[in-house]
């Protein structure tokens, strides 16, 4: 048998699109996504500065709408207004793509997440998911390293030292927590396969989880920790915001860039955080699942409609950590970055591999 | 609808441009994008293939984990333009190499129709899942899998020891 064997048998005719999924229905899902994560951003926003205003006993914006609820429309009107400053002698191509790079990839992830089970209507059974696609998780760590060009691209075209440093130690950072990332994955993977092979899609890891009923955090609580530090180092954010540290690189990646393509970077890593979420509530907190809310239960529009809730909740719930985490911790110096992600995660994540690998060997899981 | 042939031809277009680009850009970090491009065009042409495990290794290896490296040490080296020196004999030999190299490659695949009866395997083809790459790679190819393994990990050691810096007591 050679490589040869596993070119599929494909009729040239054929279209690629799947005839299950017309292009329609793929269409209103995507709109349908891309609008979910696009009214979450804006929340995320102003949850964020009330949130930490209430965490520094401030107020916070209150002033745009009720309780300063229409606050990040001001700032979107704000963005879209300024003037487009570009430095001399920039690339003016990659000057503008790096900001939208880094929002296309944080968006495109949630393409493949999972919103719930399966609508049974109408005599067509509809996955809550815009591509079920074979590789499934696959897609996000892979969209997340082409995630990272964003942000170094951003550095190294904005013709400035800060920029530049702030887009090295970005790359550099990402990239070491990619492989714990990568290997806190694995050990979800093999936990969740069975005796015959496992699955990459994130429908099918939600689904095991809703039939045992045990989520993945309980299965695997190391791995839990560890993916959650990754993805909070993958995001840049406290306590791992090195590449944007204020006191030492001005604005960092970002500091020559204003107005809207500024505003993409600043979509881009809060689509990142949804994204994330979204992401670690499906490998580790059950997706759409809950108590007693099993797929008999969850029928026609009412239970479809009841996962995509339980699942928004969950997201929120983490989105919450996430800006608690933030206004908690302070942030870390680069080598003691360096040193934990090497020295510290990596390792633990190979361990945690080890475990899972000899828990699904015995049947533990 | 996107059809395979269309789809086909639209990766390897990109595949194709972008690996000229790579070859002819003066700036390296634009020559080092050019080639991410192109490493995204293989990936689609494995996706086009039915190979999505392929396609996503292709991203996240290539297009994401290596480039990144090497955009990373192009960035810290602060590489300048390269100006064009003109044609040299040093230059024309390597043309001609070249052409040689493109030759060869292309003369099989003009004589593709034959080859590909003769390729033909009697056995069923299997899809390129994921599944089926693993118990390929895991069960008949197990031992050169994990020989390869090891080879890398001797380049590692071998890259890291090369690079470390010598202890002051120890004799270079």
């Amino acid at each position: 048998m050679s490589a040869l064997l596993l070119l599929p048998t494909v009729d040239p005719a054929e279209p690629l699109l799947d005839a299950a999924s017309p292009l329609w229905l793929t269409l209103l899902k995507s709109v349908a996504v891309f609008g979910i994560t696009m009214t979450l951003v804006p929340l995320l926003v102003l949850a964020e500065r009330r949130v930490s205003a209430w965490m520094q006993y401030r107020v916070g914006p209150n002033r745009v709408g009720i309780g300063g609820s229409l606050q990040p429309m001001a700032d979107l009107v704000k963005m879209l207004f300024k003037e487009e400053l570009k430095p001399d002698g920039v690339p003016a191509f990659l000057f503008t793509a790096a900001p939208a790079i880094a929002a296309i990839t944080a968006l495109s992830m949630m393409a493949v997440v999972p919103f719930g089970g399966t609508l049974e209507i109408a005599g067509r059974s509809i996955p809550l998911v815009v591509a079920d696609v074979d590789i499934g998780v696959l897609a996000v760590l892979a969209l997340s390293s082409i995630g990272v060009y964003g942000i170094t691209l951003g550095g190294w075209a904005s013709n400035s030292k800060y920029s530049l440093l702030g887009g090295l130690r970005s790359s550099a950072q990402m990239i070491s927590y990619e492989l714990t990332l990568g290997i806190a994955l694995l050990s979800v993977l093999v936990a969740a396969s069975g005796p015959e092979f496992g699955s990459f899609k994130l429908s099918e890891l939600i689904a095991r989880q809703a039939e045992s009923g045990i989520w993945n955090c309980f299965k695997l609580p190391l791995g839990f920790v560890l993916f959650t530090i990754a993805a909070f180092a993958e995001t840049n954010r406290l306590p791992f915001d090195l590449p944007e540290a204020e006191p030492e690189l001005v604005g960092g990646y970002h500091t020559e860039y204003s107005s809207m393509r500024f505003g993409l970077f600043f979509l881009g890593e809060y689509a990142a955080m949804v994204a994330g979420s979204a992401v670690i509530v499906c490998l580790f907190l059950g997706g759409w699942h809950f108590p007693y809310l099993t797929k008999e239960v969850a029928v026609g529009w009412g239970g479809a409609l009841t996962q995509v809730a339980v699942f928004l909740a969950k997201v929120l719930a983490f989105l919450f950590f996430f800006i608690h985490v933030r206004w908690t911790l302070p942030r870390l110096r680069y080598d003691q970055l360096m040193n934990f992600g090497w020295k510290w995660m990596l390792p633990l994540s190979l361990l945690n591999l080890l475990f899972a690998g000899i828990g699904a060997a015995l049947g533990w899981f | 609808m996107l059809s395979e042939t269309t789809a086909f031809l639209l990766f390897s277009a990109i595949a194709l441009v972008g690996a000229v680009n790579v070859v002819t850009r003066r700036n390296p970090v634009h020559a080092a994008l050019w080639l991410v491009g192109a490493f995204l065009g293989v990936a689609g042409l494995f996706l086009t293939l039915g190979a999505g495990l392929l396609g996503a290794i292709q991203v996240m290896v290539y297009a994401g984990a290596i480039m990144v490296l090497f955009l990373f040490v192009i960035l810290l080296l602060n590489l300048d333009t390269t100006p064009f020196e003109g044609l040299s004999i040093a230059r024309g030999a390597s043309l001609l190499a070249t052409a040689a190299t493109v030759a060869l490659i292309a003369f099989p695949f003009a004589r593709a129709r034959e080859l590909r009866a003769a390729a033909v395997p009697d056995e069923p083809e299997l899809p390129a899942t994921a599944g089926n790459i693993a118990s390929i790679l895991f069960h008949q190819y197990a031992l050169p899998f994990e020989v390869v393994s090891l080879l890398l990990l001797i380049a590692m050691v071998g890259a890291i020891h090369l690079a470390r810096r010598p202890r002051r007591d120890e004799p270079t």
